[in-house]
């Protein structure tokens, strides 16, 4: 009998649950399922369901149906339409999936409507989110998108000569001797420390400077100390630092500690780790045109130029703030979707929190560089 | 393996023995043996006997003839260290303890010289220290004469002498004020042992920038690098110009080629160019425009 009621609820359950997940699904699950955030199948009678459907197939990666929605085909081809949304070069994009999207009309008229099509793509790094503004053009009773295409720029075929520095490193082998050295790790060191007290948690920011003349793979942990001594967490930087230190090169890092208040903290043990790697010291990229926006809305912007001839496939900035005493403030990063290529400046912008942007007085980039095939 | 059955033959010993220790005479051992060596055991009587001799990790058993002595060849105890012996008869048992001192002749070295790498010109940067064992791997504990030796090219030579206590030596040395790679030598007997310690560039002593216009753009390069003894700062060290203007900054981090790091910017008249390696700042420059 028991069995039996068990039985029938769990049926009745699923059936009620399946009703939920139609009527009120999640947008990423209403955009696999081919519908619209909204969770209603449409035609493209409106501006809004003509982007709607564009976004759709983007996140079906159904790049042909995409293509086919759109009004201005004959201004680009399909693979133009391709490398837009997923770069021509391997990049964060090419390996991105659309995670949301948001629709929001401008101003719409009878022939034609303005929508911004807000997509947040997926990476293995985190988020980023790609806004364009569509005009949207009346075709009888149908509505389709005018994609406002980006032409990434190609790099013509040539040769350019690079000589930078390349280390290699020979470890310590099995067959030495005992009492035979491996090669002396980098020595590193922790140029500034500052723990701050934000609504998450206990944020410890710092620079790590690596002073010897050997690359260095670096990472900090720290340790958060008790009145009594004891341990209450232990974190590590993650990828809010650059992991690779040229020599006389200083990375900035963040450490956070979620769900622990500054007030529980007596004292925080910090332990810089570094390994001697092999590195090159190509590419070089110059950020130019740094500039903090004020508050509010703070934005830490500028571009980045790849000086060298290899392509950098992910490059990541780390932006560091500094208050009029010297003082370290906070700690920001981003990672740019698209691929660094020569003398071809990209542009990247960070987030500021609003409180701490208004003591900043000097801020500084860094940026680590990734190339498939390279060292980086 | 083998461990494990030296330390069951030792039990074994043990065990065969210590019953009969209480009427046991005593046997007439050598005091001193040098491990390795070859002596023998005088012994009286007649008959058979066996003869056990447990130390440290080895353990021997011999069927022996009493009346004559029992002799040991070169390399049958080979672990120094303190010995029991017992030899027992069917009448019998007698006992004695004996010392197994490790070979006087050094035949091996484990040096152990940090770091392998550091700056030029540093005082007591380099450890050296030195474990003396004979051709058995016996540390010799002996004082024992060690000489080290610490020689660069285009430098004199420094040179130590240690006596070891409890078998280890060691001492200190500076780096040399040039750059470059040191031999660093440790010597007992006719062994050596050698290691390689690189003396790299310290910091940048004094680091210079220069600006020139090419175009839109300012050419900077900084004078050769060299830190405070004169040596030239290895290249690939990191090197970040900042420029400064109109509240924005543009940033280069550029590695040393042949001690000069090189990079443009764009040239814009007002603008405050700096220049820092690792926490050393240089010179700035307020750029007003090709004069």
């Amino acid at each position: 009998m028991g069995g039996r009621f068990l039985a029938l609820f769990l049926v009745a359950a699923t059936i009620a649950l399946v009703v939920v997940g139609t009527l009120w699904p999640v947008p990423a699950a209403a955009a696999y399922a081919g519908m619209s955030p909204s969770g209603i199948m449409h035609s493209p009678s409106t501006p809004e369901s003509a982007v709607d459907n564009l976004a759709i197939a983007i996140g079906h990666q159904d790049w042909p149906k995409a293509y086919s929605e759109l009004s201005n085909k004959a201004e680009f081809t399909e693979q133009d339409f391709l490398h837009d949304l997923t770069g021509s070069y391997p990049s964060l994009r090419t390996y991105a999936i659309l995670d949301t999207y948001q629709v929001q009309p401008l101003h719409v008229s009878d022939s034609d409507a303005q929508v911004r099509l807000r997509m947040r793509w997926s990476t293995v790094v985190g988020t980023f989110l790609d806004t364009r503004n569509l005009q949207v053009v009346r075709n009888g009773d149908q509505w389709a998108p005018v994609w406002p295409i980006v032409k990434e720029t190609r790099v013509p075929p040539q040769v350019i000569a690079v000589n930078y520095l390349r280390w290699d490193v020979i470890y310590r082998g099995p067959a030495d001797d005992w009492g035979a050295q491996d090669v002396e790790a980098p020595h590193v060191r922790i140029v500034d420390m500052h723990p701050v007290e934000r609504a998450a948690g206990v944020v410890v920011l710092g620079e790590l400077l690596n002073e010897d003349v050997v690359p260095a793979y670096v990472s900090v942990k720290a340790t958060l100390l008790a009145k009594n001594g004891s341990a209450i967490a232990t974190e590590d930087s993650f990828d809010k630092i650059s992991h690779l230190l040229l020599p006389k090169q200083v990375t900035p890092f963040l450490i956070t500690f979620p769900n622990v208040s500054l007030s529980e903290v007596d004292s925080i043990h910090m332990d810089p780790m570094s390994n001697l790697v092999a590195a090159s010291a190509d590419p070089v990229v110059e950020i130019q045109n740094q500039k903090l926006s004020p508050a509010p809305d703070a934005i830490f912007g500028g571009d980045l130029v790849n000086q060298s001839g290899q392509i950098v496939n992910i490059a990541h900035v780390l932006g560091t703030f500094y208050d009029q005493s010297g003082q370290l403030v906070w700690v920001a990063d981003q990672y740019i979707d698209r691929a660094l290529l020569p003398q071809t400046p990209v542009s990247f912008s960070m987030p500021v929190p609003e409180d701490l942007a208004r003591k900043v007085s000097t801020e500084r980039a860094v940026v680590a560089t990734y190339s498939s095939g390279g060292f980086q | 393996m083998s461990r494990v059955r030296v330390s069951w033959l030792a039990v074994i010993v043990s065990a065969a023995v210590l019953p009969a220790l209480a009427q046991s005479g005593a046997l007439d051992l050598p005091k001193n043996i040098e491990a390795g060596s070859a002596f023998s055991i005088p012994t009286t009587g007649a008959g058979k006997a066996t003869l056990y001799v447990a130390g440290p990790a080895q353990a021997l058993k011999r069927e022996v003839q009493l009346g004559q002595p029992i002799a040991f060849a070169a390399g049958d105890l080979s672990n120094a260290g303190h010995y029991l012996a017992v030899l027992r008869s069917d009448s019998s048992t007698e006992t004695g303890e004996f010392d197994v001192a490790p070979a006087s002749t050094p035949a091996a070295l484990s040096f152990l010289a940090k770091p392998s790498r550091l700056p030029a010109g540093l005082q007591n940067g380099i450890t050296g220290a030195v474990y003396v064992f004979d051709s058995f791997q016996n540390l010799i504990t002996k004082p024992t004469q060690v000489n080290f030796q610490l020689s660069v090219a285009a430098a004199p030579t420094q040179a130590r002498t240690v006596t070891t206590s409890q078998g280890a030596a060691w001492t200190e040395m500076n780096s040399a004020t040039k750059e470059g790679n040191a031999k660093f030598v440790a010597q007992a007997g006719n062994v050596s042992a050698a290691r390689v310690i690189q003396q790299v560039p310290g910091d940048p002593c004094g680091l210079k920038m220069s600006a020139r216009q090419v175009g839109d753009k300012l050419q900077l390069e900084t004078d050769p690098l060299r830190d405070c003894s004169g040596n030239a700062v290895t290249d690939g060290t990191i090197v970040t110009f900042t420029e400064s203007w109109n509240g924005s900054q543009t940033t280069v981090d550029v590695p040393l080629k042949h001690s000069v790091a090189q990079a443009e910017v764009p040239a814009r008249s007002g603008a405050r160019i700096s220049v820092a390696t690792g926490v050393v700042m240089g010179n700035e420059i307020r750029w007003e425009g090709q004069p």
